[in-house]
């Protein structure tokens, strides 16, 4: 018993230094900058030895939901969301699809492998820029027809300045309630074949109700803005969707690859003996053994493009609406206008949104090793 | 112990007595200079030509040129800001002179007055009285210029024009009489680049808008942004844009002067720093291979920006900064850096021999027009506004509603203290 609690001390005094550490530099920041935001520093005499700082609570975030200046940080939040929904779509995709084509063992593998991986070495600086001269208006993709003899492409793949998907963030109240409808009428319509009564009463009526509602009464719920502002998916930023897709699927490829690995050629050969198909092999054996590698890959990619940032300083700069991303607009807000309390309300919400990807999977992850 | 004192001594005594007849020739600062600015690439061989003179006068420094590259100092300024506010400023640094300059530093009480500087070296009587007054507010005088660019300036190439029968519009009525004639011809009339070019040509087109008056009331907080003359300024922007290349985001702004250059496009408003990539990187005659004009309804108007170094509070080394600064305003100075860079010169007793045609024109114009502050670069008002400016110029590229982002810059003006 002694030898024992001595050595959970030990391991207490190891641990010390590095949670001290973290807790100053990650928690205490993160602490300190949730302050900034609710101040108001910034303006004139923002960067005076002692800066004049008032409380001002959540005004910096109604401000930048609702504010009349906040517009262009509305759009690069949209444009985050689509960001995020493509590269987790692409990259996962075309990874697990190069990771099944080379699981297939093709001759020179390893040589196909590292050739995949590759993007990932360079810096985002560096395949910005070859990517933004790839698909400049007048060379790189667009020319390319004309060496088999036909017109040039038109496409502006990063300043095309047309969208789709366009929405009117007035309604943003009722289009929140109708995705929430949308999510409990998914999760019922889940857990249906479980316990039918549960789904019904819990997640289906309710669902089903709250998008009637809206769908039905939607003018009594207040607009979010006083005026008509119009978002959505900007074909301008298909250039840098495609851009981190090559950059980023090499990577999701490696992870798949070494899960498909992982797997034992018995199963494998167990599989076929029952009369599965290659496709039937992946889709019902191999795929959902490899949830662990989705969700870690889920969330690394996720984060990575909720943080994007360099690949789009060097392939459409930093005004521009078009490919904004909320991330520059911290930096430029922060470091270029001097408004720092409203630079860390950014950061915050960033911050905000990534946490909802992560500490679900946390949680999971703790749950189950507490179920063990 | 004694003994070593009195050798210490000896010592030190010749050192004095051999340092004396040096001290003679040129001035006895050491240690070390600091400059902190963004020039870079092309104007990196003129701010080489200064510290060249400087060292020639002050052997005994040491400078360090701590260049951070980036296009008008967007990275710069965030590692000198970084630099300010952890107490470590260097000795001097690059600021676009006005506002940017003021609004910033000065408001934030980081600065050291410069006038006694100014009268010392009779600089109150070279630098234009106009130009005193943007770089300075009534508690003192804040950078030394070291150039002056001219901001209104439309770019075109004289034998395209002729080829298109069109004329250097004088008024934006003219350009558009001239404009559509071009498009039909399948040229672009006006040629332009990434966001910050739209800025740039916003400044041009609101100030032949409203003229100069109106243009000085509006950044002293005398004329609202969502005046009547301020929403017109935006309509004539608006209409202008019409006329400008669709793939304007993806360019930069030498790529958009290429267009003019190769005939893709007539015109292009940028500041004189195109003369400077259009003669020197280009090898183009000024007046021959590119012609120039005000930018339309702003004849007899010069909107000007410039570069100045400043001297912070706190400089480590001040007296090596002090004489830097003498370097920067003095004659030899500005004569070599200027025509190095591809600027004019802010002093009134410029040797004109020195500067290509354009050079000259602009600097005869400088003598005569007008003068008002630019506002993409940093003249007219301070960084917040600038900052908030950029989104609200991302707004209206996307909405082309003058009534909305008229009333953004209100706001915008109202919460940066104009």
């Amino acid at each position: 018993m002694r030898e024992a609690s001595r050595d959970k001390l030990k391991a207490f005094l190891t641990l010390l230094p590095s949670m001290i550490l973290i807790g100053v530099f990650v928690y205490g920041f993160i602490g300190n900058t949730i302050w900034t935001s609710m101040t108001d520093w910034g303006g004139m005499g923002a960067l005076a030895l002692e800066p004049e700082k008032n409380f001002i609570g959540l005004e910096n975030y109604i401000d930048l939901f609702t504010g009349f200046l906040g517009g262009g940080f509305r759009q690069d939040l949209v444009n985050a969301v689509y960001y995020s929904v493509l590269l987790l779509a692409g990259a996962v995709g075309l990874g697990m699809f190069i990771a099944i084509l080379l699981d297939q063992k093709p001759r020179g593998e390893d040589v196909l492998r590292t050739i995949f991986l590759y993007p990932m070495s360079l810096s985002f600086i560096v395949s910005g820029t070859i990517w933004r001269w790839l698909l400049a208006p007048q060379g790189g993709v667009n020319v390319l027809p004309t060496y088999f003899g036909f017109k040039p492409l038109t496409f502006s793949w990063l300043s095309s300045q047309s969208a789709t998907l366009v929405f009117n963030w007035q309604d943003l109240l009722r289009i929140l309630i109708y995705i929430a409808a949308f999510v409990l009428i998914l999760v019922g319509l889940f857990l249906l074949r479980k316990d039918q009564g549960r789904a019904i009463k819990r997640w289906l009526v309710p669902g089903i109700l709250l998008g009637a509602f809206v769908w039905l009464f939607g003018g009594i719920i207040p607009d979010a803005l006083f005026m008509e502002e119009e978002h959505g998916f900007n074909l301008a930023t298909l250039g840098i969707i495609m851009a981190t897709i090559w950059q980023y699927s090499g990577y999701t490829m490696a992870l798949y690859l070494a899960g498909f690995n992982g797997i034992s050629q018995d199963l494998r050969d167990a599989a076929m003996l029952d009369g599965a198909s290659q496709f039937g092999y992946y889709r019902f054996v191999a795929i959902p053994m490899l949830k662990p590698i989705t969700i870690s890959a889920v969330i690394i990619l996720s984060h990575i493009s909720l943080k994007m940032f360099d690949l789009i300083f060097a392939m459409t700069g930093p005004d521009n609406a078009e490919t904004g991303h909320p991330a520059l607009t911290m930096y430029l807000t922060t470091f270029r206008a001097n408004d720092f309390a409203r630079g860390a309300a950014i950061a915050i919400v960033l911050f905000l949104i990534a946490a909802m990807f992560i500490v679900p999977y946390l949680v999971g992850q703790y749950r189950q090793r507490g179920r063990r | 112990m004694k003994n070593a004192f009195a050798k210490l001594m000896i010592v030190f005594a010749a050192a004095l007595l051999i340092g004396a007849p040096q001290a003679v020739q040129a001035s006895d600062l050491k240690g070390d200079l600091e400059i902190f600015s963004w020039w870079a690439g092309d104007e990196g061989p003129a701010l080489a030509a200064l510290i060249d003179i400087y060292k020639k006068e002050n052997p005994g420094v040491n400078v360090i040129n701590a260049t951070v590259t980036g296009g008008s100092g967007v990275n710069a300024k965030a590692v000198l800001k970084t630099r300010m506010l952890g107490g470590e400023p260097p000795d001097s640094f690059q600021v676009h002179a006005g506002q940017e300059l003021i609004g910033t530093w000065v408001k934030a009480d980081r600065m050291e007055d410069l006038t006694p500087l100014f009268k010392e070296m009779g600089w109150m009587e070279v630098f234009p009285e106009g130009l005193i007054k943007l770089i300075g507010t009534d508690k003192g005088i804040w950078s030394v210029p070291v150039n002056i660019h001219r901001s209104n300036v439309m770019w075109y190439v004289p034998a395209n024009l002729k080829k298109w029968g069109v004329e250097a519009p004088k008024t934006w009525d003219d350009f558009f009489a001239a404009a559509d004639k071009l498009k039909a011809a399948g040229v672009t009339p006006l040629a332009l680049a990434q966001n910050w070019t739209a800025n740039h040509l916003w400044e041009s087109v609101a100030l032949a808008s409203m003229g100069a008056d109106n243009w000085d009331a509006l950044w002293a907080g005398k004329l609202p942004f969502d005046s009547a003359e301020g929403v017109k300024a935006w309509e004539l922007f608006g209409k202008v844009l019409q006329y400008t290349n669709a793939d304007a985001s993806s360019l930069s702004w030498q790529q958009a002067t290429d267009m003019v250059l190769d005939g893709r496009a007539a015109f292009n408003i940028m500041g004189d720093w195109a003369a400077g990539y259009m003669t020197t990187t280009k090898k183009l005659v000024p007046g021959e291979g590119y012609g120039w004009i005000a930018s339309p309804g702003t004849t007899g108007e010069f909107m000007f920006l410039a570069d100045s170094f400043g001297l912070p509070k706190g400089a480590p080394h001040r007296d090596n900064a002090i004489a830097w600064l003498k370097v920067l305003g003095s004659k030899e100075g500005s004569d070599t850096f200027n025509p190095l860079k591809g600027s004019i010169s802010a002093r009134t007793d410029t040797d004109l021999s020195k500067y290509n045609g354009y050079l000259q024109s602009a600097a005869a114009d400088f003598g005569k027009d007008r003068v008002v502050g630019s506002l993409a670069h940093g003249v007219a008002a301070n960084e917040t506004f600038m900052g908030g400016f950029a989104t609200i110029m991302e707004m209206f590229l996307k909405t082309k509603s003058p009534d909305a982002a008229a009333k953004a810059c209100a706001q915008l003006a109202k919460k940066s203290g104009i």
